[in-house]
């Protein structure tokens, strides 16, 4: 690891559509920001989009015309972000488009989000990129960011014009929804990146061992004769890039981590000193294989859920922070096409809209994870990136999302603000309910029975 | 019981009720007219996405000798080709009113997926490689009739379990029928975690002396692309049952059709110990039972008034005044 450092381009983007600066009293609210060790009960005053000031319940009051929110006995965090969406634009508006999968964003409580690039056409070239910039300057309700692909149309043989594709703004580089097959082109991404910069955001498959697996290989898969996906293939991929991270001394982000041993080569590479961030999605942290024995599609996704031992490991590393963030690999598909037995529908869930009252209720309400390691991992999806991570301080950016932990709610019951509805936690009941997003000092989310009163 | 869709959701007397069912059915098989009007006025339709020759026929067959009215789609030269969804095309059929709807898919679930779309009663007949639970009905009752009880029966099933759903079916079958069952094949072609159904796994022959029944698998030539063996040479070689392997005492089972030479040898289809023409034979009238018992089942379904015409007391079949299918 003896290269040069990094060239500088510009920095990643994040765009979002004109919205007036909120100006906000929320008073009382039981605030929790690792990061700024804040933990307790405070007003809240936001002005002109940002904290303006912090102080004790009841002590603020709110200036002519603010919005004030009584938020006694409801939760305060920083927003969140998510690192790993599918927009499905340009190409699939008919499944998520800019403004419907941002209003679902900001139902979830997160403030800025990043969308994959294996579009139709893929985002490989900058032309694409900034028609994607330019739509979300109109439509985005939170800030989002664009990747661009590792390879022309993600096909795994030649480089994007990554340089370029940084200089307008791209997130981060990613053949999302596929591996990087090749280990020479793999290795090719990590040199040129210190050209371009941006870390390589990374969907670990070896895909002779996934083969046409649809579900974890395992007891299910071999109870139910479909055809599995071994854990290997997922942390086989997860050794070599790490390995070829660590030879050219490159930054690479593992993405939706689903199998121990995958946590475990994480774990090794990290303590090695690689480069190397990775996150864990909500339906894996929740879900095993044990769910896929209906053969309900709204279980299929890549990687797939595995076991009640793999998720333990997911757990226990997010609780660690051997896995660094939570993203929910948000992943519309249109009704007809879940509507197909399980073998032939395609692979994906959303998440915006459960990430949060999905985790709280599985993982934080019987005691597996604290509540203020959630927030700190489900805010902090976007540091790989270089691009921001919500805090509440004096002077910060309102990102702001507040919710009732005691509130629950059936999922789906009232539809989402996503265009599609496969959602694995459909019918579910869910405790924790968003009620407020504040999303770079806007209000981008308000619950609609939620009311707010106006200061006069 | 509404539907047949697995075996994994049949017990052990729902199998010993439909085995009785399936041996009074065979009596009507003897006679010279070989109907009863259990189902007359009733309609079954019979889905096919996948080629069949046994499955199928023997199904319309069954259907006819109850004297319902059978419609049979394949998937080649009907809406399917044109593109027309799983849950369409079965929305369709549905308004035909039928009572029951027996599927053949490639995929697994497809069954239990239509069974959610269509107030008809489903019946499954192989959905990819998950189960073909009216295979293993019949295979429990061709060895019943052979051996009397199949209590302590051990029963190797060999070769291509992977993309089996006959193995699935049968591991399941036999066990709740109280039979040891074990698996073999070569090592890529028995999928981890399989034990967890209830069986033995080995991955060569030694042993199979043990066995009272072998039930060989079919071993189909496409899964050499996929460099699951070597060869069909080197499988025949370690797994091939012929006439060496098949002890006098043993006897031979097989799904059908049968790759001569591959799994089987010729002397061993040939032998007095193979029941697989019995097999095929027992496919009507147990696939007659599965019929009777999905429309029969629950009250509210049954068929008014002809459940009376039980074919051990029905001599011979009512003149059909409604003007029965013949």
């Amino acid at each position: 690891m003896n290269q040069a450092p990094e060239a500088q381009t510009r920095p990643p983007r994040l765009d979002r559509a004109p919205a007036k600066p909120a100006n906000a009293l929320i008073r009382g609210a039981k605030v929790i920001d690792p990061r700024s060790g804040v933990d307790g009960n405070h007003d809240l005053l936001i002005r002109g989009g940002e904290i303006a000031e912090i102080g004790a319940p009841g002590s603020l009051s709110a200036p002519d015309g603010a919005e004030v929110i009584e938020a006694e006995g409801l939760h305060a965090f920083p927003a969140f972000v998510d690192p790993h969406v599918h927009l499905r634009t340009p190409g699939r508006e008919d499944e998520e488009d800019i403004d419907s999968g941002t209003r679902a964003a900001a139902a979830g409580g997160f403030c800025a989000i990043v969308a994959m690039p294996n579009t139709d056409p893929v985002v490989d070239d900058a032309s694409v990129l900034r028609s994607l910039q330019e739509r979300a300057r109109a439509q985005a309700r939170v800030p989002v960011g664009f990747t661009a692909a590792i390879t022309r149309g993600q096909q795994g043989e030649d480089l994007t014009e990554m340089w370029e594709l940084a200089e307008v703004g791209a997130a981060a580089f990613t053949d999302d929804g596929l591996p990087v097959r090749s280990a020479g082109v793999m290795r090719q991404a990590l040199q040129y990146q210190r050209l371009a910069g941006r870390v390589l955001a990374l969907h670990e498959e070896e895909p002779s061992l996934s083969r046409k697996g649809v579900m974890h290989e395992g007891v299910v898969s071999a109870g139910l004769g479909v055809a599995g996906i071994p854990s290997v293939s997922e942390s086989t991929m997860v050794q070599r890039d790490c390995a070829l991270a660590r030879f050219e001394g490159g930054r690479i982000h593992i993405q939706h981590l689903s199998a121990r041993e995958s946590v475990e080569a994480v774990e090794a590479a990290k303590a090695q000193g690689v480069l190397v961030t990775c996150e864990a999605s909500p339906h894996h942290l929740t879900l095993t294989d044990e769910a896929v024995r209906t053969l309900d599609t709204s279980f299929k996704m890549n990687p797939p859920l595995r076991t009640e031992d793999d998720r333990q490991a997911l757990i226990e590393g997010l609780r660690s922070g051997v896995i660094d963030c939570v993203a929910t690999d948000h992943a519309p598909h249109a009704r007809e096409e879940k509507e197909e037995v399980f073998e032939t529908a395609p692979m994906g869930v959303t998440g915006l809209e459960t990430a949060f009252a999905a985790l709280v209720t599985d993982l934080v309400l019987p005691g597996h994870l604290k509540l203020a390691t959630l927030v700190e991992r489900m805010t902090a999806g976007l540091e790989p990136l270089g691009l921001l991570v919500p805090t509440i301080a004096k002077g910060a950016p309102a990102n702001i999302c507040l919710a009732d932990l005691r509130a629950t709610w059936e999922v789906g019951d009232a539809g989402y603000e996503s265009r599609s509805v496969n959602n694995a936690f459909a019918g579910r009941t869910l405790t924790g309910r968003v009620l407020v997003t504040v999303a770079d000092g806007t209000v981008a989310y308000r619950e609609r029975s939620f009311a707010i009163g106006v200061a006069r | 019981m509404k539907h047949l869709l697995s075996i994994e959701d049949v017990s052990r007397e729902d199998i010993e009720r439909l085995l009785a069912r399936a041996e009074s059915f065979a009596e009507v098989s003897g006679r010279t007219i070989k109907k009863v009007p259990a189902l007359r006025g009733r309609t079954v339709v019979n889905l096919f996405y996948e080629a069949s020759t046994r499955t199928s026929s023997s199904f319309e067959l069954a259907a006819k000798r109850l004297s319902a009215d059978v419609i049979n789609v394949k998937s080649s030269g009907s809406s399917v080709e044109k593109g027309e969804s799983l849950k369409d095309t079965i929305q369709t059929l549905s308004a035909y009113d039928p009572s029951a709807i027996v599927i053949r898919s490639p995929h697994a679930g497809a069954a239990a997926m239509i069974a959610r779309w269509t107030p008809a009663s489903v019946v499954n007949a192989g959905d990819g490689k998950h189960e073909h639970p009216t295979q293993a009905l019949l295979d429990l009752y061709t060895l019943r009739r052979r051996i009397g009880t199949l209590e302590g029966v051990k029963l190797w099933i060999v070769g291509d379990v992977l993309h089996s759903r006959v193995a699935r079916s049968n591991i399941l079958a036999f066990t709740k029928m109280g039979c040891e069952v074990t698996v073999c094949g070569p090592p890529t072609l028995i999928p981890r975690g399989i034990d967890q159904l209830g069986c033995d796994v080995r991955f060569s022959l030694d042993g199979i002396e043990q066995a009272d029944v072998i039930y060989a698998l079919r071993m189909q030539r496409e899964r050499m692309e996929g460099a699951f063996v070597p060869s069909l040479r080197e499988y025949a070689a370690c797994f091939q049952i012929d006439g060496r392997r098949l002890r006098p005492h043993q006897l031979l089972m097989h799904p059908g059709p049968v790759n001569r030479g591959v799994e089987l040898s010729a002397e061993a289809i040939d032998s007095p110990q193979a029941l697989i023409t019995q097999q095929v034979e027992s496919g009507v009238v147990v696939r007659m039972a599965v019929l009777f018992e999905v429309l029969s089942g629950g009250g509210a379904d049954a068929p008014e008034g002809e459940l009376a015409s039980h074919p051990t007391r029905d001599r011979e079949p009512d003149p059909a005044p409604m003007g029965g299918a013949a």
